[in-house]
């Protein structure tokens, strides 16, 4: 949460922000306080039964300039130290860590320096770091806020946005733009954490080369997004044990029985609306029907006969 | 009062009877009457949808509704009291009852072209209405459209654009009359600097509303063919750039933010005068400062998008030209208050409703600052921060105004007076509930809650709950206020013809106005608030 001083920001950018937020609504309060004020002081002084006969005033040409010219010096002033704690926000240094940050509906991935990939933004503190980001779908916006940083993550493009973390801690990651149905749950954690304890993590992390094909499209597609794989109900069915399962199935509205077989998994990936498994929603799914080649779709089909009821 | 018997504008014309009577009128009073019950229908939806969405909120997890449904929600939301209630409201309602009478003229310039546009607005109106019963289930984009979710998503995305796309059409022909009309139908003798400071803030607005609503027409036509012919505009994925949507759709909708708000200062300038009998301080520099907004307020638009992704340079430069469009807006209220030095104030309903605009307006523009400035806005940028401010601007602001304009004016509108008392106390829960439905929505996006969340997290619970239980101390004050007009204006007691003692020219006609305003033509020589 915004504090207006804190004794250790969590990033190098917040102290910036906190006295940009400061000098702004320092100044933005004195004068709603002293406007009001006045105007309570004119209407009790100036009642109709205080005083019952106006006075016609003439407009002043010097005060018009008078209150012209203060606002626009304060306007400036308050414009320039936004435009001071920003600016290092887009001066990005040569030596940060990059981490590239793949946002989809409706989850956030970094992929680490040799491949290796997390759900969490695991952090060394006191090294600058910058995420190279890029959306797979619609747009997002990535949103720390004890580092006061955030950047729209825009699909087609790469976007930028680097800090240090300075405080030891977790933080919350969300998404301030908004991109459908699960908008609301798109979080991650920043962990900041010492030099060491990040080595030891990364080296734990396997190379994601490792992964099985179908896996990896299924990546790049973001499929995860609504269907998990340990069971836990999203937006769609999770794949979890879903080849050679029964299910109830609506077709046009009429219950139907049915096994999942490859058939099936290929229809549901071509025409999705087609058969909706009871207790899912339509016309959330478009058809991937040329989006993803023939053959990768088979390869898709293929890995998800193999995700068993553990 | 008037002894000489004449027929009103309310009452039956001849040729036809009953609704028909209204339904073909040209009459500007009788279309600024026929706007008004359309937008205060579409004002109550707006609201219902509103508190809906506050019971989801009031606590965490689901309470009410699934998260798609909340998504069409705020979605209907925000495309009905963005696009049919505040944008028209006090042009179409307040600018068509009493703009042409303001300035001495019998209508508009185009009465026909006027009763055309009414026609437009309500087919544009329902077709948004439609847009929600009808498809894939309503739209889930926002009201902002963004792509590529826009062209994406399997929701009834296009009807509803369709029906953005036909209101603007709506906004421009009334822009257009408004125009024309205060360039060629002033009475003898009203030179512009002796216009009142309505119609001076009305032809500010129209020239917005003629040359930035067909940007938005053309954004949204781009929007449908990229839906309906896969042409890639705006999906990367079909070869267009999803920030052009944002630059395009913003050209307009920050203008688009004046067309609601300078006719709101207008009203305000004229209420003030009246109710302390005295002459506007500083006409000059209130009407030359609506200019100055309508004109630096179509280069600002990318204070939108500072976390959008654009060159450093175009983020300072737009930094910087969004504090300067904020200075015209500070002299206003300064010329405001300096109005009521040394008045005789009478402390009435529309008086305690402007002084309420004064104090919402100020917290909306000052807490505006933080979101022109760069390193503060990039911290408050979508979050429910954002919703707090543009509601004390929209709400505050405008809505206030409408509310201040609606109890200046109904004496003259209905030729009945309203029970003052009753009206007095809806304004105080007003108020109260008001602030305290959004002023916690500051310290929520300030703590880090982003806007548009279904769902949060337990550290926003208290913010969310007090702002859930000022939306029903809020719905109760409206609710209050509007029984009391619709009972004084059936069964009120008579009005005199200028109750408040005002003097511009609808105070110097009949309650309610004759159908053709003036028996002579008025001719000006004073200047509009001659108190002497
Ligand atoms: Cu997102
Ligand atoms: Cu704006």
């Amino acid at each position: 949460m915004f504090t207006f001083y804190d004794p250790q920001y969590a990033s190098n950018m917040a102290e910036g922000v906190d006295a940009a937020f400061l000098i702004i609504f320092g100044i933005s309060f004195f004068f709603l306080i002293g406007i009001t004020a006045v105007m309570i002081w004119f209407i009790i002084r100036y009642h109709h039964k205080r005083h019952p006969k106006a006075v016609q005033i003439k407009e002043s040409f010097a005060l018009e300039v008078t209150w012209t010219v203060i606002p626009t010096i304060l306007v400036m002033i308050m414009f320039y130290y936004g435009y001071i704690a920003f600016s290092p926000m887009r001066d990005i240094p040569a030596d940060a860590m990059v981490v590239k940050t793949v946002a989809k509906m409706w989850s956030w991935e970094f992929e680490y320096p040799g491949n290796k990939l997390s759900t969490e933004l695991i952090l060394p503190i006191n090294e600058p770091v910058v995420l190279e980001m890029t959306s797979l779908d619609v747009v997002h916006s990535l949103f720390i806020s004890a580092f006061r940083v955030k950047e729209d993550v825009v699909p087609g493009t790469t976007h930028y946005m680097w800090f240090i973390p300075e405080r030891l801690g977790n933080y919350e990651i969300l998404c301030t733009e908004y991109c459908g149905l699960r908008h609301s749950f798109m979080e991650s954690v920043a962990r900041v954490v010492p030099r060491e304890e990040f080595d030891v993590w990364l080296a734990s992390v396997p190379e994601a080369t490792n992964m099985d094909e179908g896996l990896i499209i299924m990546r790049q597609n973001a499929c995860s997004g609504c269907h998990s794989m340990d069971g836990t109900k999203l937006v769609g069915p999770s794949f979890q044990g879903i080849y050679g399962k029964a299910e109830t199935v609506l077709i046009d509205g009429t219950p139907a029985e049915i096994v999942v077989d490859s058939a099936y998994l290929y229809r549901a990936i071509v025409d999705p609306d087609y058969e909706i498994v009871e207790g899912y929603n339509k016309g959330l799914m478009k058809t991937y029907k040329g989006v993803i080649p023939e053959e990768d779709i088979q390869t898709i089909i293929k890995f998800l006969m193999t995700l068993q009821k553990e | 009062m008037t002894t000489i018997p004449y027929k009103s504008y309310l009452e039956p014309q001849g040729k036809y009877t009953g609704l028909l009577d209204w339904l073909t009128s040209t009459d500007h009073k009788r279309i600024g009457l026929m706007y008004m019950y359309a937008i205060g229908i579409f004002f109550i939806i707006g609201v219902l949808l509103g508190l809906l969405m506050r019971i989801e909120l009031f606590k965490p997890g689901e309470t009410i509704m699934g998260p798609q449904t909340y998504n069409g929600i705020f979605t209907v939301h925000g495309v009905i009291m963005i696009f049919m209630v505040v944008i028209p409201g006090l042009s179409a309602v307040f600018g068509n009852l009493f703009m042409p009478i303001q300035i001495g003229a019998k209508d508009v310039a185009f009465p026909k072209l006027n009763l055309l546009s009414w026609y437009i607005f309500m087919a544009g109106a329902i077709l948004a209405v439609l847009s929600q019963f009808t498809g894939n289930g309503p739209p889930d984009t926002g009201w902002t459209f963004y792509a590529p979710y826009s062209t994406q998503t399997g929701t009834n995305v296009l009807m509803a654009v369709t029906a953005a796309f036909v209101l603007g059409f709506s906004s421009i022909l009334t822009g257009l009359n408004f125009i024309v009309t205060i360039h060629r139908m002033r009475a003898p003798g009203m030179t512009w600097f002796k216009m009142p400071l309505f119609p001076w803030a009305l032809y500010s607005t129209a020239w917005i509303q003629l040359l930035a609503t067909p940007i938005v027409g053309i954004t949204l036509l781009m929007l449908i063919a990229e839906r309906v012919f896969k042409i890639g505009f705006f999906d990367p994925a079909l070869g267009g750039d999803p920030i052009l949507f944002q630059h395009l759709f913003w050209i307009y909708s920050h203008p688009a933010v004046y067309v609601m708000i300078l006719p709101a200062m207008g009203v305000i300038t004229e209420i003030i005068p009246t109710f302390c009998q005295r002459r506007i301080f500083g006409y000059k520099a209130i009407a030359l400062s609506s200019i100055a907004i309508a004109g630096v307020g179509y280069l600002v638009w990318g204070h939108h998008m500072y976390t959008s992704g654009m060159s450093f340079t175009a983020r300072w430069i737009f930094s910087f030209l969004t504090f300067i469009v904020a200075v015209p807006s500070a002299i206003k209220v300064f010329n405001w208050v300096a109005t009521m030095y040394k008045g005789s104030i009478a402390l009435k309903t529309p008086f305690l409703y402007a002084l309420a605009f004064i104090f919402l307006f100020m917290i909306g523009g000052l807490t505006g600052l933080s979101l022109g400035s760069l390193a503060t806005d990039v911290y408050v940028h979508d979050t429910a921060y954002v919703v707090a401010h543009f509601h004390y601007i929209i709400f505050g602001g405008m809505g206030f105004a409408f509310f201040a304009a609606l109890h200046y004016w109904f004496p003259k509108m209905y030729g009945k007076m309203y029970n003052q008392k009753i009206a007095d106390i809806a304004w105080l829960i007003l108020f109260f509930g008001f602030n305290m439905l959004y002023f916690p929505q500051f310290v929520l996006g300030l703590q880090g809650l982003p806007r548009r969340y279904y769902d949060y997290m337990p550290q926003f619970e208290t913010g969310e709950v007090l702002s859930t239980i000022g939306g029903f101390v809020l719905f109760i004050g409206i609710i209050m206020m509007i029984t009391n007009l619709i009972i004084a204006a059936r069964n009120g007691p008579q009005a005199p013809d200028n109750p408040w003692g005002g003097k511009t020219l609808e105070w110097t006609i009949p309650s309610p106005p004759p159908m053709e305003n003036f028996d002579t033509p008025p001719v000006v020589s004073k200047e509009p608030y001659d108190y002497e």
